[in-house]
């Protein structure tokens, strides 16, 4: 008799995720979906809507990336102020953008591997979830838990003064930012105290980075063969092919490294990517329409930012890349469990760039603003913490936003992530009859690996259980079980 | 102007763009007003979308905290629980913590144990609706829970040195 296992956490308003992993009768995994229903209203709601306001709406999105929106929200309305397509601002306004947007990268992905993904590596992908969490970090690994929490609030900081404030920033206006950096607010960010300074996250992103290196050098078969697949890649990168998260061209290379994208300007994207609606799936399939439908999805997020870009334009960062580089000879690395790594890299990257950053005097004087010729239409790209994000909005005679586009990072990685559960899944249940917390987890490990976002923002308290259902071929239930419910 | 002897930290959160998922945002807001009208020192405010756990080491400088969220629990208007610790499960894809994940954080990593309490007012509505505020009913509960809380605010301080 097959079974069908169900894992599904439920949240209050929108988004949820939810595996189904189907055995057959010699309880062999037949087949593994991974469903997110995602809220794709938005982009109705924000029709009518005047477009400067869009920076700031957007950001209802998501509480988890609302910087990385307001940004993209803003890259794109640049366009239809005539302000450029992403390199026309001012040297104060495209600087302070950038410095929110290192912020923002610096501390979300500070959240994932500290909090999310080092429970898995310290104590096991079965490891008593009990301990599996960041308590049992800060119990049993007191300083990494210390680091944890001091690097999110230095980012908080940064975010908090370059977008003006925690929620529903304000900093990036069409055309530019509307604030400059204090001296104080400099003085703070470069030399605080200790441990909040500039040169503690360094120090410390270059620590997290040794702690990785260490474990993976004694744990090679869960780092470098969980989940592990070939894939093509996409992301921006600067026109010389350095690594760029806030502005570039699009470039996507297949699983043997050949440019399937070459360097195309983002305004363009519609001619290169398409979109696919599943049955199954709320979300949609991205593919790039040159390869088509079947063969044309791709990664997005810190490890195929690691595969497309040449370089990264930071010296700590760049050594760290080419060690990471040097483990594939150069070639695309398709492990999943590298995207930890690539995520630390753009830690140590984003560190530098911020002190660089502030240690520039446009971020304090200067115009902030630029406008020109006003159009119709617009695509703002840039790269989140999860991976490439579009937004794309046209507007009207009366200045409201009459079309948006938007596809997220996670949306970007669908395939992948699907992907990424299935070789779980038949790696650790092929041939089991019980299915124990542990291996929920290594199935939960694959998709954490993505840091896909649910929009969790609308969070509630006591209602986000994880619930396993078992299903027979008849839709009978064999075995439920409720996990944080 | 008035010094507590503590000192309190009022933390709400939510998605001010989500309707009733404002009330913990708004709750700030107006108590903060009342607390600058009446010139109470040492009380302090803060607010994000959802706790994090930087916000260990913001509530670890304080000897009272009131963490302040939307509910869609089944509650008359409001409630004031106190805060235990609590573990932190790792879901698929967890952005956001609890106050008892906080308070544990709080305590394992600076050996601080400010008295916490959940204040959950009752919300009804969720949605991205641009124009539209709290709804009524969660209006009530709002003003029913800052009603509360300031009246009973000397007995929080006197209970928290117990």
């Amino acid at each position: 008799m097959s079974k069908k296992i169900t894992i599904e956490p439920v949240t209050r308003v929108e988004g949820h995720g939810k595996v189904t992993i189907h055995l057959d009768d010699n309880n062999q995994v037949s087949q593994s979906r991974l469903h997110i229903v995602e809220f794709r209203g938005f982009e109705r709601f924000v029709q009518g809507r005047p477009y400067w306001e869009a920076p700031v709406l957007v950001q209802r999105l998501c509480g988890i990336c609302p910087v990385s929106h307001h940004l993209a929200a803003a890259k794109a309305l640049d366009v239809i102020v005539g302000a450029g397509t992403g390199d026309g601002l001012t040297p104060t306004g495209e600087k302070m953008r950038r410095l929110m947007h290192y912020g923002q990268i610096f501390q979300s992905h500070v959240l994932h591997f500290f909090h999310l993904a080092s429970p898995d590596l310290l104590f096991g992908i079965d490891g008593d979830p009990a301990l599996r969490n960041v308590i049992g970090i800060a119990i049993k690994h007191k300083e990494l838990a210390v680091q944890a929490v001091m690097m999110r609030k230095y980012g908080q900081e940064v975010i908090k003064v370059t977008a003006g404030k925690k929620i529903h920033g304000t900093g990036a206006i069409p055309g530019g930012i509307n604030k400059h950096l204090t001296q104080t607010e400099k003085d703070s960010l470069l030399n605080g105290d200790d441990p909040m300074n500039i040169d503690k996250m360094i120090d410390w992103s270059l620590g997290a980075l040794e702690f990785f290196k260490d474990y993976h050098s004694k744990n090679k078969d869960l780092i470098d063969k969980f989940a592990a697949f070939p894939s093509s890649h996409v992301s921006l990168v600067r026109k010389d092919g350095a690594m760029d998260l806030y502005h570039g061209v699009l470039r996507g290379i297949d699983s043997d490294g050949n440019k399937i994208l070459n360097d195309v300007d983002y305004q363009d994207y519609l001619q290169y990517i398409d979109e696919e609606v599943k049955s199954w799936s709320y979300m949609k399939f991205p593919y790039l329409r040159s390869i088509g439908k079947k063969d044309g999805w791709y990664r997005v997020g810190p490890l195929a930012r690691m595969n497309t870009c040449d370089f990264i334009p930071s010296p700590l960062a760049q050594k760290e890349f080419e060690i990471f580089q040097a483990y594939t000879n150069g070639k695309p690395n398709g492990m999943s469990m590298h995207m930890h790594w690539a995520r630390l890299i753009e830690i140590l990257h984003s560190a530098e760039m911020m002190k660089e950053l502030l240690n520039d005097p446009d971020l304090m004087s200067g115009e902030l603003v630029v406008k020109g010729t006003k159009g119709r239409e617009g695509v703002g790209l840039l790269e989140a913490p999860r991976g490439t994000l579009f937004h794309h909005y046209r507007i009207n005679d009366d200045d409201q936003i009459e079309m948006a586009n938007l596809i997220v990072s996670t949306t970007n990685n669908n395939i992948p992530m699907n992907t990424a559960v299935n070789l779980a899944a038949k790696q650790f249940m092929n041939g089991q009859t019980e299915i124990t917390e542990g291996m929920m987890n290594a199935v939960e490990v694959a998709i954490r690996a993505y840091d896909p976002c649910l929009s969790c923002a609308t969070h509630a308290l006591g209602k986000m259980p994880l619930e396993a259902i078992i299903l027979d071929s008849y839709g009978k239930e064999l075995d439920r079980k409720l996990k944080n419910g | 102007m008035i010094i507590m002897d503590k000192k309190i930290l009022f933390y709400g959160y939510g998605n001010p763009g989500r309707q009733d998922d404002a009330l913990g945002i708004r709750f700030i807001e107006q108590m903060e007003t009342w607390v600058e009208k009446n010139g109470y020192k040492n009380i302090f405010f803060d607010s994000n979308y959802q706790l994090n756990i930087e916000d260990a080491d913001t509530i670890s400088e304080h000897n009272i905290v009131f963490f302040v969220d939307a509910s869609m629990e089944q509650l008359e208007s409001f409630t004031i629980t106190e805060v235990e610790d609590s573990n932190a499960q790792v879901e698929f894809t967890m952005h956001a913590i609890s106050p008892g994940v906080v308070l544990s954080l709080c305590k394992q990593i600076y050996e601080k144990a400010p008295k916490a309490y959940l204040v959950h007012i009752k919300g009804y509505e969720w949605d991205l609706e641009f124009d539209k505020g709290l709804t009524e009913k969660a209006e009530d509960n709002l003003q029913n829970a800052l009603k509360y809380i300031k009246k009973k605010l000397p007995e929080f301080i006197e209970n928290s040195k117990s």
